[in-house]
């Protein structure tokens, strides 16, 4: 087990967003969260990733065995876990190339391994980028400084392709992206599955499960995981909407 | 050297000492400079020190630096060498420089140096002497001393300071550095002036170092006038890093005439207390003048950073960027005051001051302001004051950078965008090393002047590597 997540609770300022989720993810598997907006989606990325602002009132998160609430937020990064962000931050004055081999570096540092020579890091940021078809003097720029929303959100695979995570959360990757921008997304995604990571992508539309086939599907309302199925749980969804769901369970 | 030693500085205490001393202060006046002098005392003797109930002074007090002992001195220093700490260790840095020791220029053997190319570098007091009608027509002309206390008591006081004249069509082969140093066995009261006058055509860089090479405390009132005629270029640095018992007044006075062009970069690594003075004043048409300030401020460190621009005639820029990061107690002061006359037409000026406090006790008061008459212009003034982006923080740490040194790159990457403004490579780098130093609190003073902080036998060693940002 990769992720085994037991009644988690979560709340921000007092008010409880999470209400006792539940979810085994493994190695090899991508899963789908999805749900109308504001029911938590994005409370269980920031919560799996570690955002402070967020208080884990209740339940049990173990990653490949560990309790997940003992490691600070770079150490579950350099455990493996990657947050692809909704609203990808921009750092002006930090370029993109040295952002991201500070970050490959302590990630080895961590791993026990030396730094990556320079030559050896420029050569990989080269073929990463070609992944997700990046301009190229993207990387001389400053942190998503002026970059559109679909450069934003090709950084955000890029850096995954990087740091090749183990697990990966995306977080609505596909909101505000046009069909091209969605399927170079989906195909860097598709490209860095392999059996040893797992992926799970949030979202609110079935859209991008056309192209990120899913091998579960979790249907998250009112902080709770209330429905999961396989990936005709998302066509259904996309069929009828979220009200049969509301009503449901509301 | 004989020394007068005063228990505090007031004002009376100040006019006594001129007329004492006043043989000794004139010693190479010309007429009107002395009348120049008489008549700073006069107005010094109205304005006295500022208080904190002068608008500008309100967020700056200087009662306690003015409360210490000082010891004065009205004589040339004999017999000193100020060579070795005089000496620059930027590698490949290569510059022309000028030192002054406590106030006196230094060197006396060479006091005023003078380059085939017309270019006359060395001390006032010498100027005042062999120049006397370049020094009568620009000393004291641009500097206000009727309504600003300690520029009326410098223009009463100041002998010697340096004394920089590039003629007409001429360029500056090599980059200026003058080096001012305060070394002395007790608290040290000194008061020098400097006269920059670079003629048509012409362009200058200067870099205008204030260090202090020990840990006694020190008064300094230093006031710098520039005249920039027609067409001419300068490109100005004024390096601070003074121990945290130093208060230094530095007012810079910029006369720019037509189509004049000026960057100034005022970059304050440490110092007890700070104060910039800085005036710009357009009296031609299209001259543009940007200046820039970064300051890292610690522990009780006072920076207060005024900066006036008065646009009297049309078609200048001017763009003011200050950014500072206060830390423990430090205090950050900006007055930025623009003021555009009704006759100037087609202004641009554009003011931003942003601070980062890193602690609850850090403090920082800012103030754009801008006063228009024209209506033709284009004005924007900004200001923030704020924590470290803790979204940018959580982003970066997310990637598996350490919260240190997340914090680090910000801080490096928020300072950067005023270095990035230095065009001198090598003092780029040395700045850029510096600000690691300091925002690794390995910076306190220098054992040296400002420049001196790195050896080959103690290389930088960071943890991340930030040289390629």
């Amino acid at each position: 087990m990769l992720l085994s997540i037991k009644n988690l609770h979560a709340s921000i300022n007092g008010k409880e967003i999470l209400k006792g989720i539940d979810l085994d993810v493994n190695k090899g598997e991508v899963h789908a969260i999805m749900g109308p907006n504001g029911t938590g989606k994005s409370t269980l990325a920031s919560v799996i990733a570690g955002r402070e602002v967020f208080e884990v009132t209740a339940g049990d998160v173990r990653y490949k065995g560990k309790n997940l609430f003992k490691l600070s937020v770079e150490e579950r990064s350099r455990e493996g876990i990657f947050l692809g962000f909704q609203y990808p931050v921009e750092i002006p004055g930090v370029s993109m190339t040295n952002f991201m081999r500070t970050a490959v570096n302590e990630q080895r540092k961590y791993r026990g391994l030396d730094p990556m020579p320079a030559g050896d890091f420029l050569r990989m940021m080269e073929e990463k980028k070609k992944l997700v078809e990046i301009q190229s003097n993207l990387t001389n720029r400053s942190v998503n400084e002026g970059f559109s929303g679909g450069e934003k959100k090709k950084n955000e695979i890029f850096q995954m392709a990087v740091l090749e995570p183990t697990l990966a959360i995306l977080d609505e990757t596909d909101s505000g992206l046009d069909i091209d921008a969605l399927r170079i997304v989906a195909n860097g995604v598709n490209t860095l599955r392999t059996k040893d990571n797992a992926f799970v992508v949030i979202t609110h539309y079935q859209r991008l499960l056309d192209y990120i086939v899913p091998d579960f599907v979790h249907v998250l309302f009112e902080g709770r995981i209330v429905k999961s199925g396989n990936k005709e749980l998302a066509m259904e969804l996309e069929e009828k909407g979220y009200d049969w769901i509301k009503k449901e369970f509301e | 050297m004989e020394s007068i030693t005063k228990d505090s500085i007031t004002r009376e205490m100040m006019l006594d000492l001129f007329g004492k001393n006043a043989e000794r202060i004139c010693r190479n006046d010309t007429e009107s400079i002395t009348a120049n002098r008489k008549k700073a005392l006069d107005s010094f003797g109205k304005l006295g020190f500022p208080t904190t109930r002068l608008e500008a002074w309100k967020n700056t007090d200087l009662s306690e630096s003015l409360a210490k002992t000082y010891d004065f001195s009205f004589d040339p220093l004999t017999g000193a060498s100020g060579k070795k700490i005089f000496q620059c260790n930027i590698p490949h840095l290569d510059t022309a420089v000028i030192g002054q020791l406590n106030g006196w220029y230094m060197s006396k053997d060479v006091p005023l140096i003078e380059l085939g190319n017309g270019i006359i570098m060395g001390s006032l007091a010498e100027a005042m002497v062999r120049y006397p009608d370049i020094v009568d027509k620009h000393l004291a002309r641009y500097a206000d001393s009727d309504h600003n206390g300690l520029t009326a008591l410098n223009t009463a006081f100041a002998q010697d300071g340096i004394f920089i004249y590039v003629p007409d069509n001429v360029t500056s082969p090599k980059p200026v550095q003058m080096i001012n140093v305060i070394q002395h066995s007790t608290n040290i009261f000194l008061q020098s002036r400097n006269l920059v006058i670079v003629g048509k055509n012409s362009r200058l860089s200067l870099v205008h170092c204030d260090d202090s090479y020990n840990y006694e405390g020190s008064f300094s009132n230093i006031v710098t006038e520039v005249f920039l005629d027609e067409n001419s270029f300068v490109d100005h640095y004024k390096l601070q890093n003074l121990n945290n018992d130093s208060t230094l007044v530095s007012t810079t006075v910029i006369h720019l005439e037509k189509a004049a062009h000026i960057d100034s970069h005022f970059i304050s690594m440490n110092g007890g207390l700070i104060r910039n003075n800085t005036r710009i004043d357009f009296q031609g048409t299209d001259g543009i003048a940007n200046v820039y300030g970064l300051y890292l401020m610690d522990r009780k460190q006072h920076i207060d950073n005024q900066v006036f621009v008065d646009h009297a005639k049309p078609g200048c820029t001017s763009n003011e960027m200050f950014k500072g990061i206060l830390d423990e107690n430090a205090h950050g002061v900006f007055n930025g005051h623009v003021l555009v006359r009704k006759d100037a037409q087609k202004t641009s000026a554009y003011q931003s001051n942003r601070n980062i406090l890193l602690t609850d006790t850090a403090k920082a008061n800012s103030k754009p302001f801008l006063e228009i008459y024209a209506d033709d212009v284009k004005c924007s003034h900004g200001s923030t004051t704020g924590q470290l982006d803790s979204e940018a923080l959580f982003y970066l740490r997310q990637r598996g950078i350490s919260e240190e040194s997340a914090r680090m790159l910000l801080l490096y990457a928020f300072a950067a965008e005023v270095v990035s403004k230095v065009t001198i490579p090598q003092l780029r780098n040395r700045i850029e090393d510096m600000i690691k130093k300091r925002l690794q609190g390995e910076l306190q003073i220098c054992e040296q002047c400002v420049l001196h902080c790195s050896t080959p036998e103690h290389p930088l060693d960071f943890k991340i590597d930030i040289s390629k940002i």
